[in-house]
């Protein structure tokens, strides 16, 4: 009986320290959790923060390295260590806008901050996956951690609803991707993702197992990141879910789901794009549609940013559609940080509006907001302007990218919906801006607005939109070589396509 | 495997099949399907396939089976609902439908099948615990350990749902019993 030695099972360190070290913090919080009071939490919020930090000097390091390693299950490449910081800094700033509001709220916070490093475990699985197994393993270590997370508040029937909701439909997406996995394993004869790209020939197109499989995969992302048709639990969900968990179901779970939906879809399914992007067309312009136009009637400013994350998660799905062009993938992991930042600010300033049992705060909670509390209404009117698309900010930047991607690939007309629905989507965000700066104040004023987690995280928040907004050209480039990672070229041979 | 001993589990596998669906008492159901699977994971062992077949024990007895009851234990349904007698006609169809096709797939899968003498016997390391193993430890170890990772966040995660709140037996109490539905002993005490 021989010995499997390392060799054999292609070990290698790199790829593995900063998921490892996540893991790990996870579990220290978890095994140091019960001999700390529920009030005394935030002191395991910040060993998530030493954690998420030292993990992202880790996923530093990776940057530039470009190989497969655990017999190509892990990819370490610029794209992985991309997504890999992105999210991150996603959960970093998620456990900053908890501290407070998860001692206020009395949650079980040793659960609630491992729970939260699983996920962001599961995510960063998501980005450096190497074969479609990885894929799934980790979409399923991200969603059962959000599942759980999404019904934090035991008490309040909404949180209970969110939760039971998101659980059910997710994993009945979950056996979509499943089943996807399956049928393309079926059709190429490969699990990993390299082998299936090159496997994938004229021939291989055709084949009716691949298509399913394809079908399949499609559905169970398009739940993930909350495409139309695939979107019905968002809005409730995000709702119900304690609103840092919301922050966190917007930007990070969405963040993860796109490094997967990209890297299986326009990275490795790329020679077959021809049998789906026009799929995605449809979708997006769906998307994109639908959430503008329900986000129009939201008093519920999470209902609203819910609605939001679905019309933005079109406008990237827009970028998909124009799979074969390089610069597209550039341009989506380009709008996405901007997105990231954005989004996590405006959740920040609804973290600390919102009134204990609340279930979020309303437009009414805006009411005057530029008087009592200057600096916030100030921060909230430069996340909607960026969420809105005006310039400077990392929001129009993004779009602008994404856009000129999809018409350098004829699809002109997506890109006249996309522009259609930003025009419609100035409506709801600008109605933030007036109720905080046109009406009476509100009556009672908010508990947490001034708590030091917030405080840092929507300054983050604030400088990361302007950042990734007035200098986009060092982002941009990073998301540019990142993608070519993915893609297994050079950044020089995607500059030239440019 | 001796000619008489498959013969036997086949029988007693139908046996259990027709006591899946003829009885009365769905948890004598579910006992009755338990004994298909248990001797289906006989019968793979005996035809050589000895992993395939404690999987199969593995997998559908212990975890699948455990899942039936569950459900029917939190559904509260109870013996002799009249279900045999009551399941509409759509659902009858349904079921129609459902064995007809199964019936198909196994036509064709058997039409397309290779003669008897022309089928090649395997080495017997294929698909043996020990290749599984090797496979699971070197290819797939990365796989592999993420997925306890992957059962240790769902047990966090479950257990942060399921701890008793302070207060929370009075909470249970206040939820009505469903209509038609018996209400559990310790409800009842409470109301």
């Amino acid at each position: 009986m021989s010995h499997i030695t390392l060799s054999a099972i292609n070990f290698a360190w790199l790829p593995i320290l900063p998921l490892a070290a996540v893991a790990a913090g996870a579990m220290a919080i978890m095994l140091i959790g019960p001999g700390v009071e529920d009030e005394d939490s935030a002191g395991l919020g910040i060993l998530a923060l030493i954690t998420l930090l030292a993990a992202m000097v880790f996923a530093i390091f990776t940057l530039g390295e470009n190989s497969l390693a655990f017999g190509g299950s892990l990819a370490t490449d610029d794209y992985a260590a991309f997504f890999e910081i992105v999210i991150l800094i996603a959960t970093a700033l998620t456990v900053a806008m908890s501290l407070d509001y998860v001692a206020d709220e009395g949650m079980a916070g040793a659960e609630f901050y491992s729970l939260i490093l699983f996920a962001a475990f599961g995510m960063m699985l998501m980005a450096a996956a190497g074969d479609l197994i990885i894929v799934f393993i980790g979409l399923e270590t991200m969603s059962l951690a959000v599942y759980a997370l999404a019904g934090f508040l035991r008490r309040d029937p909404r949180s209970n609803e969110a939760a039971l909701k998101y659980f059910i439909l997710g994993a009945f997406s979950t056996g979509f991707l499943l089943y996807g996995i399956a049928l393309i394993y079926g059709a190429t004869g490969s699990i990993g993702l390299a082998p299936i790209r090159a496997a994938l020939n004229d021939r291989a197109a055709q084949n009716p197992l691949l298509l399913l499989g394809l079908g399949m995969m499609l559905i169970g992302f398009g739940f993930k990141v909350a495409a139309v048709p695939f979107h019905m639990w968002t809005p409730d969900a995000y709702e119900g879910a304690p609103t840092p968990v919301t922050a966190f179901m917007a930007v990070g779970v969405k963040l993860a789901a796109f490094a997967g939906f990209m890297r299986v879809f326009m990275a490795n399914l790329g020679p077959v794009s021809a049998q789906w992007t026009m799929v995605l067309w449809a979708i997006a312009a769906l998307t994109m549609t639908v959430g503008n136009f329900a986000a129009l009637v939201q008093q519920n400013l999470k209902r609203m940013l819910a609605y939001s994350a679905i019309a933005h998660a079109g406008y990237l799905l827009v970028g998909m559609a124009a799979t074969p062009r390089a610069m597209a993938g550039g341009a989506m992991l380009y709008y996405l940080v901007g997105y990231a930042f954005t989004n996590l600010g405006a959740f920040a300033v609804v973290i600390a509006l919102e009134r204990k049992g609340a279930g979020g705060a309303t437009l009414s909670d805006f009411r005057g907001l530029s008087r009592s509390r200057p600096g916030l209404a100030l921060a909230m009117t430069l996340f909607m302007l960026s969420l809105m698309g005006v310039p400077p900010l990392a929001g129009f930047v993004g779009k602008f990218y994404v856009f000129s991607a999809a018409l350098s690939a004829h699809l002109v007309w997506l890109v006249i919906i996309a522009a259609l629905n930003s025009a419609v989507s100035v409506y709801y965000y600008a109605r933030v801006i007036v109720v905080m700066y046109a009406q009476e104040e509100a009556a009672a004023p908010p508990r947490l607005a001034a708590h030091p987690g917030l405080v840092v995280s929507v300054i983050a928040a604030v400088a990361g939109t302007i950042l990734v907004g007035l200098y986009p050209q060092p982002w941009l480039s990073a998301a540019n070589s990142a993608y070519a990672s993915a893609l297994g070229r050079p950044a020089a041979r995607v500059a030239s396509l440019r | 495997m001796p000619q008489w001993l498959f013969a036997f589990l086949a029988a007693l596998a139908i046996i259990g099949a027709l006591g899946a669906i003829l009885q009365r008492n769905l948890v004598h159901c579910v006992l009755g399907f338990a004994l298909v699977l248990i001797d289906l994971g006989v019968l793979y062992m005996g035809l050589g396939a000895v992993t395939v077949g404690f999987l199969q024990i593995i997998v559908y007895v212990g975890a699948i089976m455990v899942l039936f009851l569950f459900v029917i234990w939190l559904l509260n349904i109870q013996a002799d609902t009249g279900v045999r007698g009551g399941a509409s006609l759509g659902l009858k169809l349904i079921g129609a439908l459902a064995a007809a096709a199964l019936a198909a797939e196994l036509f064709v899968i058997f039409s397309h099948a290779p003669k008897l003498r022309e089928v090649r016997t395997i080495a017997p390391s294929f698909g043996s615990v020990a290749t599984l193993a090797r496979v699971l430890f070197t290819r797939y170890l990365i796989a592999f350990e993420t997925t306890s990772l992957l059962l240790l966040a769902a047990i966090v995660g479950a257990v942060a749902l399921a701890r008793r709140l302070a207060g929370q037996s009075a909470a249970v109490a206040a939820i009505p019993p469903r209509p038609g539905m018996r209400a559990p002993e310790s409800r009842r005490e409470v109301a």
